[in-house]
């Protein structure tokens, strides 16, 4: 865009210049901060041009209907599933499953992993006895040590929730973890020359300093959660979105595969749309100190 | 009574490859009741560890301090202290800030909001008590700063550069105001500052300090607050013929450690 020359002055802008900028510049702001400015139009043409393009390569037949279905035998799709269910079991169960596991791993990885990190972040014992198998283990791809959890924890929801809590786990702790030097020393000095404890200082100062990093890490962590959904239901599930999405490839049923993604990323967006707003709310002085 | 420091060295100990550093060597100086004792002094002469060692932070290698006959051995809210910046805590109100002290020595609600709303009106910051802090300027942040640490009660109030992230006509007024809040609560007070001018003018003691290893090398005697609360006003004691000689006096000195530095 930067190659487009200035509208002339005397006529109104087109409607390309208009959206190629996201809002008028105002004045004093062009040396500003690089990527300012309000993105909801662009964002809504970019989905408004995918979904055309989407349509426009089905409807003209360039792709059989097997590879790439039409948007709306994606549509009539969910609605039968909605209507009859998915190999037995009603739409909104496979949903409701998929969401327990994840979030019953996330909500268990948040509890342990929160007072861990903040442990580690205060404490060089906890930190060196932590530290090695938490670093060790994060790399690796939870598909590659799925095999492992098969074999110690059955085929049951143990080894389920165990491999999303895993994923969720590591980027929880480390958050926590690092949170915890968010505090600057002074606010820690301050609370010391009133005569805080050590517990006190945790609790009034490091602990909310450390907030904004810990729903930061929250909202990465769930993000994980979901990838390794699928993976988790891989073994023996007859239940759940990733079961879903897995049978119906089996059986080449791709608007059933895509609409199952769907269903997922639309889940997950609405829940970082929830963390976004509860950051707001709770850490509304985020960056401003 | 008042704040003895008798004979205190702080010895960093020698570390990869670095010869250990005397930070400070055999620093005497009291501070007594109600006195305003102002720390002057080229960058790395020692100040800031001289004030953190006051409130307790650290602990020297050798030497005591004393504050009202019992030795120092750690913070405690008889020593309160104002940084530069940084040492409030966003997430909570300008009444919780100033009220921070209080909370943390479990007082109640209603008793502290109390005293935090008396030092509020003090400083000029009625009307801001549900305000976020991070919303407020540079130099009302400053006020809540000293609100929070004049709520406890301290012996002694350090003050570690408190107006060197002002801008000038801002700093003059916190000048003033710091001297009236002074004269009003009578607390002694150390205060460290980079400003010869803001030295000479607030202080009823003036510690020069020299760097390598950091130490006290003069000590005056100034009239010039005394002066400004009397009635004097502000510019023209600033202006006056002994100050700026004295300022000069004290630059010379200052500026011949930066060039021994150099």
């Amino acid at each position: 865009m930067t190659q487009e020359p200035a509208p002339a002055p005397h006529r109104a802008p087109g409607m390309i210049a208009r959206l190629s900028r996201a809002r008028p510049t105002k004045p004093g702001e062009i040396y500003g901060v690089p990527g300012q400015g309000n993105t909801l139009w662009l964002s809504a043409l970019s989905i408004g041009l995918f979904l055309f393009i989407w349509w426009l390569v089905t409807f003209m037949g360039w792709v059989k209907p097997l590879f790439v279905p039409s948007p709306m035998a994606i549509v009539h799709k969910f609605l039968s599933i909605w209507d009859t269910g998915f190999t037995g079991t009603p739409f909104l169960e496979h949903v409701a499953i998929s969401t327990a596991r994840v979030f019953g791993a996330f909500i268990l990885a948040c509890v342990i992993g929160i007072p861990l990190g903040l442990a580690m972040g205060m404490s060089p014992v906890m930190r060196g006895l932590f530290d090695p198998p938490i670093e060790f283990y994060r790399p690796i791809p939870p598909l590659a040590y799925l095999p492992l959890m098969i074999i110690w924890f059955g085929i049951g929801e143990t080894s389920k929730v165990l491999l999303i809590f895993l994923s969720v786990f590591a980027p929880v702790v480390l958050g926590a973890r690092s949170g915890v030097k968010s505090s600057a020393i002074e606010q820690i000095h301050a609370a010391y020359s009133f005569g805080a404890s050590r517990w006190q200082v945790l609790r009034y100062v490091i602990l909310p300093s450390a907030m904004p990093e810990i729903l930061t890490a929250m909202r990465i962590g769930i993000g994980f959660g979901w990838t390794t959904l699928v993976a988790a239901e891989m073994v023996a599930s007859t239940k759940g979105l990733g079961y879903m999405v897995l049978s119906a490839s089996q059986f080449l049923q791709t608007p059933v595969v895509i609409m199952g993604i769907f269903v997922i990323a639309f889940i997950a967006f609405a829940f970082d749309l929830l963390m976004r707003f509860i950051e707001r709310r709770l850490v509304p002085w985020k960056g401003k100190m | 009574m008042g704040l003895s420091i008798n004979e205190v060295s702080v010895v960093y100990p020698a570390a990869d490859r670095r010869p250990p550093v005397e930070a400070l060597s055999r620093i005497n100086l009291t501070i007594e009741d109600e006195e305003f004792v102002v720390a002057l002094g080229a960058s790395g002469c020692g100040k800031s560890t001289l004030l953190n060692l006051i409130a307790g932070f650290l602990a020297p290698t050798s030497g005591q301090l004393v504050l009202d006959g019992a030795a120092v051995s750690g913070p405690g809210a008889d020593r309160a202290v104002v940084f530069q910046k940084h040492a409030l805590l966003p997430w909570l109100s300008v009444l919780d800030n100033v009220a921070f002290g209080l909370q943390i020595q479990g007082i109640s609600k209603a008793t502290r909001y109390e005293t935090a709303n008396t030092f509020l009106g003090m400083l000029g910051l009625d009307g801001f008590q549900d305000s976020p802090v991070y919303k407020l300027s540079g130099g009302m942040q400053q006020r809540v700063g000293i609100a929070r640490a004049l709520t406890c009660d301290p012996r002694v109030l350090l003050m570690d550069e408190p107006l060197g992230a002002l801008d000038a006509l801002t700093r003059e007024k916190a000048q003033e105001l710091i001297l009236k809040i002074w004269n009003d609560t009578h607390k002694s007070v150390f205060f460290i500052t980079h400003s010869v001018e803001e030295a000479l003018f607030m202080g009823t003691k003036l510690v020069v300090m020299s760097p390598r290893p950091g130490r006290i090398t003069h000590m005056f005697d100034l009239p010039f607050s005394r002066q400004f609360l009397n009635g004097t006003p502000a510019r023209t004691v600033k202006a006056s013929p002994e100050f700026i000689g004295l300022r000069e006096d004290v630059l010379k000195i200052i500026f011949a450690d930066e060039e021994a530095a150099a």
